[in-house]
C-alpha cells in the first residue's frame, strides 16, 4: 500500500477497504453476529474463538448497541448504536502492528502527515471475565482503535494469544472525512444517483432508540428476560455432552453463550433505565460474568476449542 | 577492557513504567556480573517508547579463577560421609590431599573454578533477568510463552573490546537472538543497522530520529514549548508529571502550540486543564496578564512536510469535541444551581448508596453535617456555618461535570457553591473538606473546611469500624489509612484541642441508628432475610469518661497512624509509646507536644543521663518490691538521710515535684522537662556516693521509698519505663 492511496468518499467506503485489506492479508471476512451486543468483542467469532489452542482468524463489521450512549441524534460523536470493525487473529502475528497501520494507509491515513501514537491502555471486559495489554492507537491526539493482546477470556489463559483490533468506525470515518457532525458524514458515494448521508440512514433510529432506551421500555418485562436467559443460558450447559438422539457428542457452547449475550444486552437496558443501583450493579455485571465463564467453559471442550474428536 | 551494550527492542512501552524499567536492567544486570566475579568503571540505562538500553564500561573480560579449600572428614570416617564429602566438593578421591592434624589424618579438597569469558556470564545473566523482569504488569503473546511488558521483538547485545573489535554476545531468549543491529524511528527511521559501540549507536540512532535519554527529550520539550509560549507572550504552566510522561510517549518529540476556541476560555481553568490533560496530555499556556489559559501545547513524534499543521489541526478538533462537551456540563451545572440551590443540585444522593449498610450518600451527609456541628465549636467555627457546608459540600458529586471528571470533585463544589450565592467558607469547605488526600498533601486550615473535613473522614472511619470492614494487612479498599492519617494531621496541625474518645463515641452512635434502619429497610426489600443490626455496647470507662469500647479501638488505630506520621518526622516509636500510656491520650496535640518536649530532652546530655538514672532507680526498686513483695510508696522521710548526697536529693525532688506539677497543669511539656531535668545531677549523685541496700533495715527502706518518689515524679511526664536504651 502506498501512501498515495486517494482519500475515502464516504462511511461505506471506508468499510469497504478495511474488508479489502483485511481479505488481502488473509483474515476469514465474518458477517455481524445476528444478535445485539455492546460491541464487537461479543460476536463469538472473537469471544469463543479466542480460546482453545487452535489457529483463528476474521475480520467483520459489528453493529453494536450502547443505550446509555443514545442522544436523539443531536450529539456530532454520540450514538446508541454504532458499528465497530473487528479483528482478530490467533495467534498474534509478530508484525501486528505493521498490518495494523497497513489498514490506516488502506484508508487513507498518510503516515508521512499524520501523527500515530501506541498509548497505554489495558482492556478489560468484567462482563466476560476478560482481560488483555495493549494501547489505545491515537491519530493527531484522538483515538481511533483499541489494540490489544488478549491475555484472559471467560476467566481462561489465552494460548495462544489472540490479538484484537477494534476500530470505532464513525470517528473513525469522520475524521478522515473532515466531518464535524456524524449525521452529516455521507454514507454511499456523494455522486451516487441517490446521495444518503448517515442521519438520512440512522437519524430517525436514534430517536426512537433513545426515547425507548431512557424512557418506554417495560423494565419488569426486561427484568423478567434478564432471568429467563440466565436460567435459559445454564439449562443448556447443564444437559448431558451426548445427545440421546443422535448419540453424538455435542456440547451446546454457542446456543448458551447466545443467553449470555442476550443477559448483557438486557442489563445494559436496565441500566439505561436508571433502575439499577450502583451496589446492584456490580452484582449483574457478576451474574453475566458467571455466565460467560460457564460459556467458556464449555466451549474450550468441543472441536473448535481444540479439544480432540 | 571491554564495553557492553544492550538494547531490549519492544512494542510500545507504557510511559509511566519507562523509567524504572530501565534502572531496574542495569541495577539487576551489573548485580548479576560484579557477583560473577567481573568488575566494571561505569554503567548507564535508557529507555524510549520501543527499547530499554544499557551500556556498561570497562568491564573486565572474564571472570577471575578462583580456588577453595575445603576440610572434610577424617580418613577412617564412614565411607557414606566421605562419599559426601566427594559429591559436595565434585572431586574424586585421588583428588584429595590428606593433612595431620591434631586429631588424625583429615581430608582436605581444593575445588578450583575457572574464570569465564563476560560473553558468557553476560548471555546467561540476560537470558535470566529478562526472563524475571520486575514489570508492574506482563503478558504473553502469539504462541509462545516469554513475558514482557509488550511484545520482545529483538535483542542487541554486544562486546565491544579497546580495539573496536565488535563480538555478538551469543543469546538466544525463546526465539529472539541477539544481535548487534537496532531500528530507529518507527515512521522516520530507514530500516534495520548495525552498530559498533554505544556512542555509534546513539549517533545512528540520533540519525535515524531517535533521542536516546529520556531527560533530553524532556529538556527539548520544556525548552520548546517555553519559547514558543514566550514568542506569543504567554507562559507555559509547569507540570513535571506530564512532562515526563510525554518524554515517555514520543522519540523525537515535535513540540506544537494551538488555540483554545474562544467559546471555551469562558471555563474554569481547572477544567480546561484537566481536561486537556487527563484526555490529550496537552500542557496549558496561560496569559500571565488575566491567568486565563488560552492555548494548549502538544507534542507529537514525527516531523511532517507541512509542519504539523494537519497533526495540529486534528488535536484542535478533538480537543474542541471534549471542550463543547465540558461546556456544556458547566452550562447545565450553573443552570441547576441558580434554579435549586447546591444542595438541589445534591438531591440525587438520597438514591446514590454509600455502603449497603451505610444507607445512601445522602444519610451520610445528614451524619457529617450533624459531626462538623459538633465539632465546629473545638475547632474555632462558626456551628451554623459548618453545618451548612457539611451539607452541600459533596452536592457537586451530582453535577455533570464531576461525573465526567471525576478529578474535579470538590473544586467544582466550590465553583457552585460561589455561584449558588452560598458564604466564602462555605465554598472553600466544599474543596478543602477532602483534605489532606495522603501524607504529603496540605492540610486545610480555614475552621470550617476543618471542622467539614474532620467529621467526614470521622463518619468513614466510625461507619467502616461499625461493620467490622477494618483494613487488614495491605487490604484497605476503603483507604481507611489515609482517612485516619487525615483525622491525625488535621488536629495536629491545627493544634486542635479535641477529646477524640468523646467524638467518636458521639459518631458510632450516629452510625449505629443508621446500620439498624438501613438493616431493617434491606430487610423489607429482602424479604425478611434477618441481618443482624448494631449489637448493644456496654460502654467502658476511660480517664474518667464512658466511651464507646469500638472508640477506644479506633483511637488505637489513629495512634498507629499517627505514630508512622511522627516518626517521619524524627520521633521515635518508643518516645510516643511513653507518652501514649499518659491519660488524656486522645488529645493528639497533647500527645504530639508531649512526645516533641520529650524527644528534645532525650536529646540532651541531661536527658541521657536522667534517663539511665530513672531505669536504675526503678530497676533497683522494681527488683525489691519484687523480692519483698511490697510497694515502696509510703514517702521517704528526710530524718533517715544519712549522707549529704541523699539530703540533696530530697532537697531536688521536694523542688521538682510542685515545679513540674504546675509546667504539667499549663501542658507546659518542656518546662516539666526541664524541672526533671534538674534531678539529673543530685541522682546521679546519689547512686554515686550511697549503697541503696544498706544493712540497717530501716534505712534500706527510707532510700527505696525514696527512689520511688524518683519514679513517681518523673512518670508524671511520661511513662520513661518505656523508652528503650
Amino acid at each position: 500500500m502506498s501512501d498515495t492511496t486517494e482519500k475515502p468518499r464516504s462511511f461505506q467506503e471506508i468499510i469497504l477497504r478495511l474488508q479489502a485489506y483485511w481479505a488481502a492479508q488473509g483474515c476469514a471476512m465474518m458477517q455481524p453476529y445476528d444478535m445485539e451486543v455492546g460491541a464487537g468483542t461479543f460476536h463469538p467469532a472473537t469471544t469463543l474463538r479466542s480460546l482453545g489452542s487452535k489457529p483463528w482468524t476474521a475480520a467483520y463489521v459489528q453493529p453494536s448497541r450502547r443505550p446509555t450512549d443514545g442522544r436523539y441524534g443531536e450529539n456530532p460523536n454520540r450514538l446508541q448504536h454504532y458499528y465497530q470493525y473487528q479483528v482478530l487473529i490467533k495467534p498474534s502475528p509478530p508484525n501486528l502492528q505493521d498490518l495494523y497501520l497497513g489498514s490506516l494507509r488502506a484508508i487513507g491515513i498518510d503516515m508521512a502527515l499524520h501523527d500515530i501514537r501506541f498509548v497505554e491502555d489495558d482492556w478489560e471486559s468484567p462482563t466476560l471475565g476478560a482481560w488483555g495489554l495493549g494501547w489505545e492507537v491515537w491519530c493527531d491526539g484522538m483515538e481511533v482503535s483499541q489494540f490489544t493482546y488478549f491475555q484472559q477470556v471467560g476467566g481462561h489463559d489465552c494460548a495462544p494469544v489472540s490479538g484484537e483490533l477494534t476500530y470505532g468506525l464513525e470517528r473513525l470515518a469522520m475524521y478522515v472525512l473532515g466531518i464535524d457532525h456524524v449525521m452529516d458524514m455521507p454514507f454511499n458515494d456523494p455522486a451516487a444517483p441517490i446521495p444518503l448521508k448517515y442521519g438520512d440512514v440512522f437519524r430517525q433510529t436514534e430517536e426512537e432508540y433513545s426515547r425507548w432506551n431512557f424512557d418506554v421500555a417495560n423494565t419488569d418485562v426486561l427484568l423478567r428476560h434478564f432471568e429467563e436467559a440466565e436460567a435459559e443460558c445454564q439449562a443448556i450447559l447443564a444437559q448431558e455432552a451426548v445427545d440421546p438422539k443422535t448419540g453424538k457428542r455435542i456440547i451446546m457452547a454457542h446456543p448458551a453463550y447466545d443467553q449470555c449475550i442476550k443477559a448483557s444486552h438486557l442489563f445494559n437496558l436496565l441500566d439505561a433505565r436508571g433502575v439499577i443501583s450502583v451496589t446492584e450493579r456490580q452484582a449483574y455485571i457478576g451474574r453475566v460474568r458467571a455466565l460467560a465463564k460457564q460459556c467458556a467453559d464449555a466451549f474450550v471442550q468441543t472441536n473448535a476449542g481444540g479439544q480432540a474428536a | 577492557m571491554p564495553d557492553l551494550l544492550i538494547e531490549l527492542f519492544s512494542e510500545e512501552i507504557p510511559a509511566r513504567m519507562q523509567t524504572k524499567a530501565a534502572e531496574d536492567l542495569r541495577a539487576r544486570l551489573t548485580e548479576a556480573l560484579v557477583e560473577a566475579g567481573l568488575t566494571y568503571a561505569g554503567a548507564a540505562a535508557f529507555s524510549t517508547p520501543r527499547r530499554l538500553a544499557l551500556t556498561v564500561q570497562g568491564l573486565t573480560g572474564q571472570s577471575p579463577t578462583t580456588r577453595e579449600e575445603r576440610k572434610g572428614p577424617r580418613v577412617d570416617a564412614p565411607e557414606k560421609a566421605i562419599e559426601g564429602f566427594l559429591r559436595g566438593a565434585g572431586l574424586t578421591r585421588e583428588q584429595l590431599e590428606i593433612r595431620d592434624e591434631k586429631k588424625g589424618q583429615v581430608y582436605f579438597a581444593t575445588i578450583t573454578k575457572p574464570g569465564r569469558p563476560a560473553a558468557e556470564i553476560v548471555a546467561e545473566e540476560l537470558d535470566r533477568i529478562i526472563r524475571n523482569f520486575p514489570w508492574p504488569k506482563s503478558m504473553r503473546w502469539g504462541a509462545g510463552s516469554l513475558r514482557w511488558v509488550r511484545p520482545l521483538h529483538s535483542i542487541l547485545c554486544i562486546l565491544t573490546d579497546e580495539a573496536g573489535e565488535v563480538k555478538v554476545v551469543d543469546l538466544d531468549v525463546d526465539g529472539i537472538r541477539a544481535g548487534n543491529s537496532t531500528e530507529g524511528h518507527r515512521f522516520m527511521g530507514a530500516g534495520r543497522f548495525a552498530v559498533t559501540s554505544f556512542d555509534d549507536y546513539r549517533t545512528k540512532l540520533r540519525r535515524a530520529h531517535v533521542i536516546l535519554e529520556a531527560e533530553e527529550r524532556a529538556q527539548h520539550i520544556w525548552q520548546e514549548a517555553s519559547n514558543q509560549a514566550f514568542a506569543s507572550g504567554l507562559e507555559l504552566v509547569e507540570d513535571s508529571g506530564l512532562l515526563a510522561e510525554v518524554a515517555g510517549l514520543v522519540e523525537w518529540p515535535v513540540v506544537l502550540m494551538g488555540r483554545i476556541d474562544e467559546a471555551f476560555l469562558g471555563l474554569p481553568p481547572e477544567v480546561l486543564q484537566t481536561s486537556m490533560k487527563e484526555h490529550q496530555k496537552f500542557f496549558s499556556v496561560k496569559n500571565p496578564k488575566t491567568g486565563r489559559i488560552e492555548r494548549f501545547v502538544t507534542v507529537a513524534n514525527v516531523e511532517t512536510a507541512d509542519q504539523g499543521a494537519t497533526i495540529l489541526a486534528g488535536n484542535q478538533k478533538v480537543l474542541a469535541a471534549r471542550l463543547s462537551d465540558a461546556k456544556f456540563f458547566w452550562e447545565n451545572d450553573l443552570r441547576t444551581v441558580q434554579a435549586q440551590g447546591l444542595e438541589g443540585m445534591g438531591a440525587g444522593l438520597a438514591h446514590v448508596t454509600f455502603h449497603n449498610k451505610l444507607g445512601s450518600q445522602a444519610d451520610r451527609i445528614a451524619r457529617i453535617a450533624a459531626l462538623a456541628r459538633e465539632i465546629a465549636p473545638h475547632v474555632g467555627a462558626d456551628a451554623d456555618l459548618a453545618e451548612q457546608a457539611a451539607k452541600v459540600a459533596k452536592a457537586d458529586l451530582q453535577s455533570a461535570m464531576v461525573g465526567e471528571f471525576p478529578e474535579l470533585q470538590g473544586l467544582m463544589g466550590r465553583y457552585y457553591a460561589a455561584a449558588a450565592g452560598l458564604p466564602a467558607e462555605v465554598a472553600a469547605a466544599c474543596q478543602e473538606h477532602y483534605s489532606p488526600l495522603g501524607p504529603g498533601d496540605a492540610v486545610p486550615s480555614a475552621p470550617v473546611s476543618v471542622a467539614v473535613a474532620l467529621a467526614d473522614k470521622i463518619d468513614t472511619l466510625t461507619g467502616f469500624w461499625a461493620i467490622d470492614e477494618k483494613p487488614t494487612g495491605s487490604k484497605d479498599p476503603y483507604a481507611l489509612r489515609r482517612a485516619a492519617l487525615g483525622v491525625d494531621r488535621l488536629v495536629v496541625h491545627g493544634q486542635l484541642s479535641v477529646k477524640l474518645l468523646d467524638v467518636l463515641t458521639g459518631s458510632f452512635n450516629r452510625v449505629g441508628i443508621a446500620i439498624s434502619e438501613t438493616a431493617s429497610q434491606n430487610k423489607q426489600k429482602l424479604g425478611g432475610i434477618n441481618i443482624s443490626g448494631g449489637a448493644f455496647q456496654v460502654l467502658p470507662e476511660v480517664d474518667g469518661r464512658r466511651v464507646d469500647a469500638r472508640a477506644v479501638n479506633l483511637l488505637s488505630f489513629l495512634h498507629d497512624r499517627l505514630k508512622v506520621h511522627l516518626k517521619d518526622d524524627g520521633i521515635r516509636h518508643d518516645v510516643i509509646d511513653a507518652c501514649l500510656a499518659m491519660e488524656g491520650n486522645d488529645d493528639l496535640t497533647l500527645l504530639v507536644k508531649r512526645a516533641t518536649a520529650l524527644a528534645d530532652f532525650l536529646k540532651t546530655d541531661d536527658g541521657e543521663n536522667l534517663l539511665q538514672g530513672f531505669k536504675r532507680a526503678n530497676n533497683i526498686l522494681t527488683q525489691a518490691e519484687a523480692k519483698d513483695g511490697v510497694e515502696y510508696s509510703y514517702g521517704a522521710d528526710v530524718k533517715f538521710a544519712e549522707t549529704d548526697e541523699e539530703k540533696a536529693l530530697f532537697a531536688a525532688l521536694a523542688t521538682a515535684e510542685p515545679a513540674i506539677a504546675i509546667a504539667l497543669k499549663s501542658e507546659d511539656f518542656a518546662g516539666a522537662m526541664g524541672a526533671i531535668a534538674a534531678l539529673r545531677a543530685p541522682i546521679d549523685a546519689f547512686f554515686t556516693a550511697v549503697q541503696v541496700n544498706a544493712e540497717s533495715q530501716v534505712i534500706r527502706r527510707n532510700r527505696l521509698n525514696l527512689l520511688s518518689s524518683i519514679r513517681h515524679i518523673c512518670l508524671q511526664a511520661a511513662d520513661l519505663t518505656r523508652i528503650e536504651g
